[in-house]
């Protein structure tokens, strides 16, 4: 198995580096031809604008939504990916989106790099806490239906899965902590 | 290394394999947002401008990094004058993303740098070799970039100071203890700090270039030298299509191991901006703050 780490913009390394750890062959996708050889992609952290125009570019939008929807593509989206995957976006200057996973989410619902912060997150399935940073994160105001909550804070779900997608609003690849993407891993 | 901003460095490992660009309007901070930018740089003149004008060159109006902040989603940085604390503390205020403690404006403290540990809002500085860097960092900057020669449209000292940087991380390889000791004390950085990017072979914090980028084959050549993401100050705005030449560097900047994408990309895109010849400049803002 291959896990693909969408390489366009973002921290991609850092998930690569995870990816190194966990000694999973990782490879990085930056057009449509790179994306036939992967059964799982990840969606980094970075800015869902610039990740969205240039998936738009290379034509990466439409090769991985046929992928998904044909069911033969896994995907974790983190902070940026996780916008990327939602069905509805709400914000200034909303990009469009996959819109792979039923939920709706406010992007820099916090504000500013001032309001970034870490947290410890307690994790369906995992024994111990794991500690995370939230950047200039969005937030998850509305899940649809059969879509699981794996974590929350605050009151708002931070970690949610539907079928085959996985989406967290927060890093879970900066801390060196590997348990979300093991449990990405699992997933079948 | 006394205390780091780790979200701050977080929030720089979110920018990575982006480009940065400059803009004095709310106008043209939409197109660089329309064009892929993945973070603006509020400033009143480009550096071309300030290199042309002359004049003490300073903070931006709060009142126009507001508009700016107000136009686009990505994050805002905006510039103080090395050493200015004060303008520090108003960008702070501000409530904006990022503050470049910048050469491009006229230094205003002769003797030091901010303190940047005091900040909960995070720090970029440019420098031009591998010591600067180091002291940059241990003041507690969030990341770095290289200075270059801003507002000339120029590349060759964003070149020499990416490359300077990765041959003297490797010169720090061949040094004995007592060598790493001397050359710690001689920069004024902390031994471990040294310590540490020998080991690890590049700087602890992300790296970014700038200064004279003004084409995409531009920011594709600094990617291929370990560039992290590229600033891009007048190169966008100063050109003839700044809408297609901002796409474009987004564009190079991500495919710059792709010759036939690059070819394409800076196809028609029009005039660059005017260069200038590093020998035949009056002022070298890269020798400010080192």
């Amino acid at each position: 198995m291959t896990v693909g780490v969408l390489a366009l913009q973002g921290d991609y390394s850092e998930h690569i580096g995870i990816l190194n750890t966990l000694k999973v062959k990782a490879a990085e996708v930056r057009t449509p031809a790179d994306l036939k050889h992967v059964q799982k992609l990840i969606i980094p952290g970075g800015e869902s604008t610039t990740i969205a125009s240039l998936l738009e570019t290379t034509g990466l939008r439409k090769a991985i939504i046929s992928r998904a929807r044909k069911g033969t593509l896994t995907i974790f989206g983190t902070c940026a990916g996780a916008i990327l995957l939602a069905r509805k976006v709400s914000g200034k200057n909303v990009p469009p989106t996959l819109g792979l996973l039923n939920m709706k989410i406010e992007r820099n619902a916090f504000g500013s790099q001032l309001q970034s912060f870490e947290a410890h997150l307690n994790i369906k399935g995992l024994q111990d806490p794991m500690v995370v940073s939230f950047i200039r994160a969005p937030r998850i105001t509305k899940t649809g239906w059969r879509v699981e909550v794996l974590a929350s804070h605050d009151g708002y779900p931070v970690l949610v899965r539907k079928g085959k997608i996985l989406a967290g609003t927060f890093h879970p690849e900066l801390r060196g902590g590997t348990e979300i993407h093991r449990l990405f891993l699992k997933m079948k | 290394m006394k205390k780091r901003n780790v979200l701050g460095e977080d929030l720089a490992k979110m920018l990575k394999g982006g480009v940065i660009m400059d803009v004095v309007t709310a106008k043209q901070a939409r197109i660089a947002e329309d064009a892929g930018a993945c973070a603006v740089m509020a400033l009143e003149r480009v550096p071309a401008d300030i290199r042309a004008q002359g004049g003490v060159a300073r903070m931006s109006d709060p009142k126009l990094i507001r508009e700016i902040q107000n136009a686009v989603s990505i994050p805002v940085m905006a510039k103080v004058r090395i050493g200015h604390t004060t303008e520090a503390r108003i960008l702070e205020a501000l409530e904006i993303d990022f503050i470049d403690e910048s050469e491009v404006l006229t230094p205003a403290d002769p003797f030091d740098h901010v303190d940047k540990t005091q900040f909960k809002i995070p720090f970029v500085c440019g420098a031009t070799n591998l010591g600067e860097a180091l002291r940059r960092i241990s003041e507690g900057a969030a990341m770095i970039r290289t200075k270059g020669e801003a507002g000339t449209g120029n590349v060759i000292e964003a070149v020499r100071h990416i490359k300077l940087i990765k041959k003297e991380l490797s010169a720090l390889k061949k040094m004995t203890p007592g060598q790493l000791k001397s050359y710690a004390e001689s920069q004024r950085v902390p031994l471990d700090l040294v310590k540490r990017v020998r080991e690890s072979q590049r700087l602890p914090v992300v790296t970014f270039v700038a200064g004279g980028v003004a084409t995409p084959a531009d920011a594709a050549l600094l990617m291929d030298l370990g560039a992290e993401g590229v600033f891009v100050g007048s190169g966008i705005f100063k050109s003839r299509n700044p809408l297609q030449m901002a796409k474009a560097i987004v564009q190079a900047t991500v495919h710059y191991r792709d010759p036939r994408k690059l070819a394409e990309i800076s196809t028609g895109l029009g005039e660059a901006m005017a260069g200038l010849e590093i020998d035949r400049l009056d002022v070298r803002m890269q020798g400010r703050g080192i």
